[in-house]
């Protein structure tokens, strides 16, 4: 069996797992990391979102195969040591201040994709919009889409 | 333990002349402090004949009816004072996300005068003594434990300050509780909860009365407070079923029919499936082939390989078409003829199937051995599961232990116990522990559905006045096999007259509806046919679309009567705080505020829960905006701009939670009217996945969303989950029918025009793409 190593969460892991199983298996099933949720299989619903070299991507489309030896795999789990100083990722710190959150199960896909958003508007080097809010894809089946909307307003100020 | 008798409340006189209503509990035996308190301490109700003015929903209503039937056994709902001078109370109850965890720690805390950290609410395992009062659903959680909790916690309160009394020589009324420490304000002295935990306790059972903090004390209830698990929620350490690791539970995914409720015949080639990387078991169950393997994503591969030869489901030949026939068939004739002298106002819509599937989809742990089996589900009636798990299992009922964990949503959902029964099925036809999860596509496909219904209204109007107002409400069949319907069975006897000559679904449809306007003469009735479908109600039962074709209603006479929609709404209003919300929502949403050509207003109320609720929005019709292109997999539609929202839930808990619940329904509703539906197509549903379900996505969220809390001084609280759904999807689509000029005849207004190529059914479930890097962005 093929042996797959990447970066996850600042850790270098190897695993023994055929190359086409999806990411999103092996850090749930294989490696016990399971804050990346499944919700589609198919990369619709976003609920898995984590970053692979600080962009947004979805592990249940990624075969483990694809990824190189010096990939960075980062989780929500993992979200709070990428920002500097100790304590939660400013990200995370909106999510509370505007208690986002109902049942939960989405929110770590929302927050990593929130993150990656507000990286991209650096990037462009502009400030955030309405419109940049259609771009969101992940589902909350909870409807808590309007403190999203609040707490990246905020989370962005602060990263 | 037998029940004991429970005493009326008394009342007194406190020394200002207000009386103070006492209650009894009990101090349990325990080593350590253990209190509890009788469901029976809900505020009383007149259970008198129904005068023939209101409908029998105003007066005793489905909240009424699950709080009843709670009554017999709910002494058991205890808290323990521990050692370390933590208050521990295991609910039973499901928490789905509606907040029901940190509103309770709440109440406990401020009862307990107790810091909200020390008290630790979990939920209580299947429990069978407690018979019906393990059911969560109806929004009835709050309303029927919010007195029996307090007592409790009113109960050990006093004990410890009773048990300091006789540390300190001298009496309880002397002493004074501060943050979970009982102190003597004369000598200075104090002792922490902890420390009198012990001394508190009682070798016997007895019982003793107590009086409730008054509301004007309040401290904690009333004040908005954040989720408890909301940093768990944030960094990923909330675990909901799939992320418990069992151990030997491996993945285990189900190979179903393509026909909705299909059933398989055989398995072609077993062999080569078993062969499959990972694959460990295969097993067929009656509802399908059962696969365990080390990954989910071994799962989703073997079930694509299956060759598997199917029976047809109950429902085969039939689509949208040939269902709303049949409802159109079973149709109660409109009774109110048409006369010369009157004017008639008719409405008449349809409502498609809609799936009340979460996020996390249907998922289930289960290890069943030949003399006992456990299981860890989302489980809102466990009870219920249990026994249906000890009868498949062949076990008796206190052989299967079952955890209630934490879901990622239910929305009525996870009032079933599909999920849960179907993985002790297959872990017992393969002899080893399995961690179920359905697929996506099996969830709108397979799993529970809002039933499709029709909704006529009939309003004559004579001289200017509405003198009757006739609603038939057609639907196919609910199911409520997943516990209302043995609390209706069981609190027959206690239900108030008028309700004794109606079905089961009629009863509750007649618990649930009160159209809160004087229009005459009202009827509301409901019919069912067509039971081929696997149903359930989805964040309320019929009440949206009786909303939606009400209000539709209520517009059209206002119209045709000249009379603004708000003014003649208050015009008819019966109740005050109807009227309060009403005006709430028109005057800070402005409305009659003008707006350009396309875009329009509605507004709708909703009475339901012991409170009420009104919602106005702007609705955008206008081509540039309907038309808008997002990208492949997105529906836009027509856009709600702005929402305004008003909730009396009788007595706040917590207005933050209350505020979440508001603007979740609200998203429910909107979903409802414009975009979320399933399409029945011989016998198959063809959505399948988020991408052809279209549930309210940021793109269609209105960008400006407010709720307002009106305070109308109750001291009792309503029911908060289902209270905008209905509302909502009424004032959406009274907006839409202004802005376009026409009333639907189907909801969502979308359903007609299907924009996506449904994914494949044999095999049942798409394979996982291979372009997540490509999409990295």
């Amino acid at each position: 069996m093929p042996k797959q190593t990447f970066i996850l969460n600042g850790e270098k892991v190897t695993i023994d797992v055929e190359d086409d199983v999806r990411l999103l298996w092996v850090l749930r099933d294989l490696l016990g990391v399971t804050g990346p949720k499944y919700g589609c299989g198919i990369n619709v619903c976003k609920a898995c979102t984590s970053h692979i070299n600080g962009k947004a991507f979805n592990p249940c489309a990624t075969p483990v195969g694809d990824l190189k030896a010096d990939d960075e795999v980062t989780t929500i789990e993992g979200l709070a040591d990428t920002a500097p100083g100790p304590g939660l990722h400013p990200m995370q710190k909106a999510w509370i201040d505007r208690d986002v959150a109902q049942c939960g199960y989405c929110q770590p896909g929302q927050i990593m994709e929130a993150v990656a958003l507000v990286r991209r508007l650096k990037k462009e080097g502009r400030a955030l919009r309405d419109s940049d809010f259609d771009t969101i894809r992940n589902i909350c089946r909870c409807g808590t889409y309007t403190r999203i909307r609040e707490a990246i307003e905020q989370g962005a100020k602060n990263m | 333990m037998t029940t004991p008798t429970v005493e009326s409340a008394a009342q007194e006189q406190e020394p200002g002349g207000v009386p103070r209503r006492r209650f009894i509990g009990y101090v349990l035996a325990g080593t350590t402090l253990a209190v509890a308190a009788d469901l029976s301490l809900g505020e009383s109700r007149a259970l008198a004949a129904i005068p023939s003015g209101p409908q029998i929903a105003d007066a005793y209503d489905l909240e009424d009816l699950q709080t009843d039937a709670a009554l017999p056994t709910a002494q058991l709902i205890s808290i323990t004072i521990t050692k370390k001078g933590i208050a521990e109370f295991e609910f039973p109850r499901a928490e789905v996300g509606q907040g029901i965890i940190t509103s309770t720690t709440m109440i406990i805390a401020e009862e307990l005068d107790l810091p909200m950290r020390r008290v630790k609410v979990t939920l209580a395992p299947a429990r069978p003594e407690l018979l019906l009062n393990q059911l969560t659903g109806g929004s009835n959680t709050t309303f029927s434990t919010y007195t029996p909790i307090r007592v409790a916690a009113a109960i050990a309160r006093q004990q410890l300050l009773e048990a300091a009394a006789i540390e300190f020589g001298t009496t309880a009324d002397r002493l004074v509780t501060v943050a979970g420490v009982v102190r003597d304000p004369l000598t200075g002295q104090s002792r922490s909860y902890g420390d009198l935990a012990v001394g508190a306790a009682s070798q016997v059972v007895k019982a003793v009365e107590v009086a409730l903090r008054p509301e004007k004390k309040f401290k904690v209830i009333g004040k908005p407070h954040s989720r408890l698990d909301a940093e768990d929620a944030v960094t990923g350490k909330k675990r909901f079923t799939t992320d418990l690791q069992v151990p030997g539970a491996l993945p285990t995914m189900v190979c179903r029919a393509p026909q909705h409720q299909g059933t398989p015949k055989k398995l072609r080639n077993k062999a080569k499936i078993l062969k499959m990387p990972g694959v460990t078991h295969v097993a067929q169950v009656p509802t399908g082939i059962a696969v365990r393997a080390k990954t989910f994503g071994q799962c989703i591969d073997a079930v694509r390989a299956m060759d598997v030869e199917w029976n047809a489901g109950p429902a085969d030949g039939e689509s949208d078409k040939t269902v709303l026939a049949k409802l159109r068939a079973a149709e109660f004739p409109l009774a109110v003829p048409a006369t010369p002298l009157t004017q008639t106002v008719d409405v008449d819509v349809a409502f498609a199937f809609r799936s009340s599937a979460a996020l996390e989809t249907y998922s289930a742990i289960a290890d069943v051995r030949a003399d006992s089996a456990e299981i860890w589900a989302g489980l809102k009636v466990p009870i219920l599961a249990q026994q249906n798990i000890a009868q498949m299992a062949g076990l008796q009922q206190d052989q299967v232990k079952v955890h209630v964990i934490t879901s990622g949503g239910s929305f009525g959902h996870k009032l079933f116990s599909d999920h849960a029964l179907e993985a002790a099925t297959i872990s017992k036809a393969m002899g080893v522990p399995v961690k179920l999860m359905w697929h996506r596509a099996d969830e709108p496909r397979q799993g529970r559905l809002h039933p499709m219904a029709t909704s006529r209204v009939r309003a004559s109007i004579l001289a200017g006045q509405v003198i009757s107002f006739e609603q038939r409400h057609t639907s196919v069949v609910t199911d409520f096999s997943h516990g209302l319907g043995e609390i209706l069975t069981s609190t027959a006897d206690s239900l108030p007259t008028g309700l004794g000559g109606y079905g089961f679904s009629q009863s509750i449809f007649l618990l649930t509806q009160q159209l809160p306007y004087n229009f005459g003469v009202v009827t509301q009735l409901l019919n069912e046919t067509d039971s081929n479908y696997r149903t359930g109600s989805m964040r309320n039962i019929y009440s949206p679309d009786v909303a939606v074709a009400a209000e539709l209603a209520i517009d059209q006479i206002a119209e045709k009567l000249k009379v603004d929609p708000v003014q003649f709404r208050l015009d008819h209003l019966k109740d005050e705080r109807v009227k309060k919300v009403l005006q709430t929502v028109a005057k800070k949403g402005r409305w009659g505020r003008k707006l350009p050509k396309g875009m329009a207003q509605g507004i709708a109320v909703h009475k339901e829960y012991k409170g009420c609720s009104a919602v106005l929005v702007e609705i955008d019709c206008r081509p540039q905006t309907v038309k808008r292109d997002l990208g492949p997999e997105t529906v836009t539609g027509p856009r709600v701009t702005k929402a305004h929202i008003a909730i009396d839930p009788g007595l706040v808990i917590n207005p933050r939670g209350l505020e979440a619940q508001m603007q979740g329904g609200f998203m429910d509703g909107l979903a409802l009217t414009l975009t979320s539906s399933c399409h029945l197509r011989d016998g198959k549903f063809l959505e399948a996945s988020w991408d052809n379900y279209f549930y309210t996505r940021q793109w269609n969220v209105p960008p400006e969303v407010k709720v307002h809390i009106v305070d109308s001084g109750s001291s009792t609280p309503g029911g908060a989950g289902e209270a905008a759904v209905g509302t909502t999807a009424a004032a959406v689509a009274c907006a839409y029918a202004r802005a376009t000029g026409s009333i639907p005849e189907m909801f969502p207004i979308n359903h007609d025009h299907i924009s996506f190529k449904p994914k494949t059914f044999i095999p049942p479930i798409p394979q996982s793409p291979t372009n997540g890097l490509k999409t990295a962005r």
